[in-house]
């Protein structure tokens, strides 16, 4: 297997004969927890009694509930990407990859390997035929192993191509004349961005998200090894602590300013919104058909100058957000899930929602009605070199078109939003065409290499 | 260059925004009360064994306090509308007419604080469902609790304060269209040479006097947007287009002769209608206090980055002045803040002259060093003094206010 690239292997055809790897997703891969249940039935002499005893239970379980079906498993197949309107998970890992080659027939090949990858990552077991530790003892395991033993954590992995996978130098690439949707626009350049180019774009964006972070971690670290001398990374980005809540059986998190984050958003119990406002169509030309089910991911890092807004008195920090900090009312008032009121006036007639607050510019009212489905995250990345936390909000929204859905609102908030003008800064941006899910046996995107 | 960039900012200096920041300072000063968290009372001796915050329940009929009588100091009441119109609350002199304190705006449903110091006396404490007619009223009575009470004479300390804030607002806003004039003219002429060096000392007093001058929010961004703030089609004006103009990047086009003098005459008549309009500006001690706060924020934010000056780099002029403007701010309000609370006004002196000190090193003949020339460490360390500095700046409203 060694000098073997992942799903590269002839595997065999039913016609008996070779073929490059179209696999089924139960064919490889190992079950991580599987791998030491049967360590723990076998008895493996070194394994001691507790850890035996644990693991015999765990085999136990693995009986009763294969790995694939657990609780802590999202199917990765079906109609549409899972990792958009799945109940947020705690922890991201977002990369997005330069593709490196021209070579068409190379590209289909990688997402083939990993759709592979992802379906058994995505259920719990490793990557590869042989895995972490199963293979030949002279070559590097096709597995990078610190997931070994981890659950699957939910972990889902959501594919999209961004603009520069279709054309690169104003010619087009992988024989995708024609085929990058409308709504695939360059985002236009917002007032106070701050962009910096290593943060910004990329032709292929992976958005990993997990309740455990090595899990995360392991599924992109697994993708871009699989996808070396194609692709390479250009940016990506941990988060922790979701700020959005995508199901109503979440309560709503903070974010690093300390208030309720997410609030308003779009849930997954939402069928009809989700329809108006997150899921793509077919669009206006035949080339773009392939996105109809699928959605747009808008991804911003926010930085945010927590040290400043820590020094803000309670007063100016909710009028800038338009809620209260406490329970996350809207300061017309009531509680958390009352409908802001925009047009109740206090004793100096001014709202009691201010003109240019946070609250009041992004919400769909003042937006011809349009929603979107947040599902960002808070990130820290160590410090700036001058004694401020590098921190702040990675701010990832679905939406079903971002020239109506996300542009206009974020050109709104640029210019107007006291908060955006005073304690954030976004330094990375992109934009991705997601397509629609993949059905067992298929690969993502190939309705678009179709 | 060497030494410009610090090691782990990697972010491109693009300039960062601030506009209409006095705006909040306006808002906030409608009602002179900050509301912290502080809950004084609840520490003072002599309180009650169900101490905390002095509850106040407000329906459309009702306005229920919690106690009729507490000891002096700082009292905070917590304010709930559990009505279904907006609320507010007074606490009144004995005479129902002064008011000590109040809470506007507060929405049904929330919750809201007013804390305030009030000596002991008779008082009368009123809610006004809907904010109108005179409110339901009741006595209130805060006892002596032994507890210094601040001097009869601190409001005159206060008002003296802001009287000479906004005597040197109006001092450096006329110096401010005189410094603009010579520039425009130098600038429109073609005196690429002298236009350059009059540039960053002319704009030391728009940047000393920043809050206030942001807070015209349709003059500030044409007179100090950056290249980054603009929106696509927005027309480019003031003194960073200049600058790009006087401090050329790599592969800039010039502008011509008719370009440059169209962009002298815009930057002086808005500078003359700023002039104009910061005259009839009402100023007020939290409005010093947080316009202080608001100049280190903005320090910290764009000139210790050096993001503000990116193509001139003149970043030092510009936080000599923020950190005038604030110091300026502070010791006006420094003769009442010594009453309230002594060792913030101790620990602030220190502070001002601690990073004055740190910029003094940097000083060059009647300016300072370009920011490319400072070291990282030297960046860092004007860094951590400013936040040394921020972080009690920002208790300086809420101690003069309360």
């Amino acid at each position: 297997m060694s000098g073997c690239p992942f799903n590269h292997e002839p595997a065999e055809a039913p016609d008996g004969g070779t073929q490059p790897a179209a696999v089924g997703p139960h064919r490889r891969g190992v079950s991580r927890r599987g791998l030491f249940s049967l360590a723990g039935v076998g008895g493996v002499g070194a394994v001691a009694g507790l850890a035996a005893g644990y693991l015999s239970h765990d085999a136990v379980a693995a009986v009763a509930a294969p790995a694939g079906s657990g609780s802590n498993v999202v199917p990765f197949y079906g109609e549409r990407q899972a990792g958009i309107i799945t109940p947020t998970q705690d922890r991201l890992h977002m990369a997005a990859f330069d593709v490196t080659i021209e070579d068409r027939a190379a590209v289909i090949q990688l997402l083939k390997d990993w759709t592979a990858a992802a379906e058994a990552m995505t259920t719990g077991r490793t990557t590869g035929a042989t895995g972490a530790v199963d293979g030949s003892y002279d070559a590097p395991p096709e597995d990078t192993g610190e997931a070994l033993d981890l659950a699957a954590g939910k972990l889902t992995l959501t594919f999209g191509f961004g603009p520069g996978l279709f054309e690169k130098d104003l010619k087009p690439r992988f024989g995708l004349e024609g085929r990058r949707p409308g709504a695939l626009i360059d985002l236009p350049h917002f007032p106070g961005d701050a962009l910096q180019p290593e943060r910004t774009g990329g032709d292929i964006v992976v958005q990993a998200c997990a309740d455990d972070p090595q899990v995360a971690v392991h599924a992109i670290r697994n993708l871009a090894r699989i996808g070396f001398g194609k692709v390479r990374v250009r940016w990506s980005q941990l988060g922790f602590g979701r700020t959005s809540s995508t199901s109503r059986a979440q309560a709503t998190a903070r974010n690093l300013f300390g208030f309720k984050d997410g609030t308003a958003n779009l849930k997954s119990e939402d069928a009809a919104p989700l329809d108006e406002h997150v899921w793509a169509t077919a669009g206006t030309h035949p080339g773009e058909a392939w996105m109809a089910g699928g959605s747009y991911l808008v991804s911003r890092r926010i930085r945010m100058h927590i040290e400043i807004w820590d020094r803000t008195s309670l007063r100016e920090q909710e009028g800038l957000i338009g809620r209260t900090k406490g329970v996350g009312a809207p300061l017309s008032g009531g509680e958390e899930f009352t409908a802001p009121d925009f047009a109740i006036k206090g004793r100096d007639g001014e709202p009691l929602i201010p003109i240019d607050s946070h609250v009041r510019l992004a919400h769909a009212d003042q937006n011809n009605g349009v929603k979107m489905l947040r599902r960002g995250y808070n990130y820290t990345d160590g410090s700036d070199g001058l004694g401020h936390l590098d921190a702040g909000l990675f701010f990832i929204a679905f939406v079903k078109d971002p020239r109506t859905h996300y542009v206009p609102m974020q050109m709104a908030m640029a210019k107007s939003d006291k908060l955006a003008l005073e304690y954030l800064k976004h330094t990375g941006s992109g934009l991705f065409a997601v397509p629609p899910g993949i059905k067992a046996g298929g690969f993502i995107g190939e309705g678009l290499f179709a | 260059m060497p030494g410009t960039t610090l090691p782990k900012i990697t972010l491109p200096k693009i300039a960062s925004r601030s506009r209409k920041s006095l705006a909040i300072v306006a808002a906030a000063a409608a009602v002179p009360m900050v509301l912290t968290g502080c809950t004084d009372n609840t520490k003072s001796p002599g309180a009650s064994a169900s101490a905390g915050p002095i509850q106040v329940t407000s329906t459309k009929t009702e306005c229920k306090v919690s106690t009729g009588s507490v000891p002096s100091g700082n009292l905070s009441f917590a304010v709930k509308n559990e009505g279904t119109e907006i609320t507010e609350f007074y606490l009144l002199a004995e005479d129902g007419l002064r008011i000590v304190g109040e809470v506007e705006n507060i929405g049904p449903g929330l919750t809201r604080n007013l804390v305030i110091t009030a000596p002991a006396g008779k008082y009368t404490t009123a809610c006004k469902p809907g904010m109108q007619g005179d409110g339901i009223r009741a006595a209130f009575e805060v006892t002596d609790s032994g507890n210094k009470t601040v001097d009869a004479d601190f409001q005159k300390l206060v008002d003296t304060g802001v009287q000479q804030y906004t005597a040197y607002v109006k001092d450096q806003t006329e110096q401010l269209v005189t410094g603009t004039k010579a520039f425009a003219d130098a600038y429109a002429a073609g005196d690429a040479s002298k236009a350059r060096e009059l540039y960053a000392a002319t704009r030391m007093h728009w940047e000393r006097i920043e809050p206030v001058a942001e807070s015209f929010g349709d003059l500030d961004p044409k007179l100090d947007a950056r290249e980054a703030d603009l929106e696509p089609g927005q027309e480019w004006t003031g003194w960073h287009r200049a600058e790009k103009d006087l401090f050329p990047p790599a592969g800039y086009t010039a502008l011509t002769a008719t370009e440059r003098a169209k962009i002298a005459t815009q930057l002086v008549a808005d500078t003359e209608e700023l002039g104009k309009r910061t005259r009839t500006v009402v100023l007020s001690a939290d409005k010093l206090g947080n316009g202080a706060k608001e100049l280190l924020d903005e320090v910290a934010r764009g000139k210790v980055t050096g993001e503000e000056e990116i193509w001139s780099h003149t970043d030092l002029w510009d936080f000599q002045a923020n950190v005038d403007g604030a110091r300026i701010a502070f010791e006006n309000l420094k003769p009442a803040l010594a009453q309230k609370d002594a060792a913030l006004a101790t620990s602030l002196d220190e502070k001002f002259a601690a990073l004055q000190a740190e910029l003094k090193k940097h000083a060059k003949g009647d300016g300072f060093a370009y920011y490319t020339e400072l070291s990282p460490a030297e960046v860092q360390q004007l860094a951590a003094l400013v936040d040394a500095l921020g972080e009690p700046l920002s208790k300086l409203t809420s101690a003069v206010v309360l």
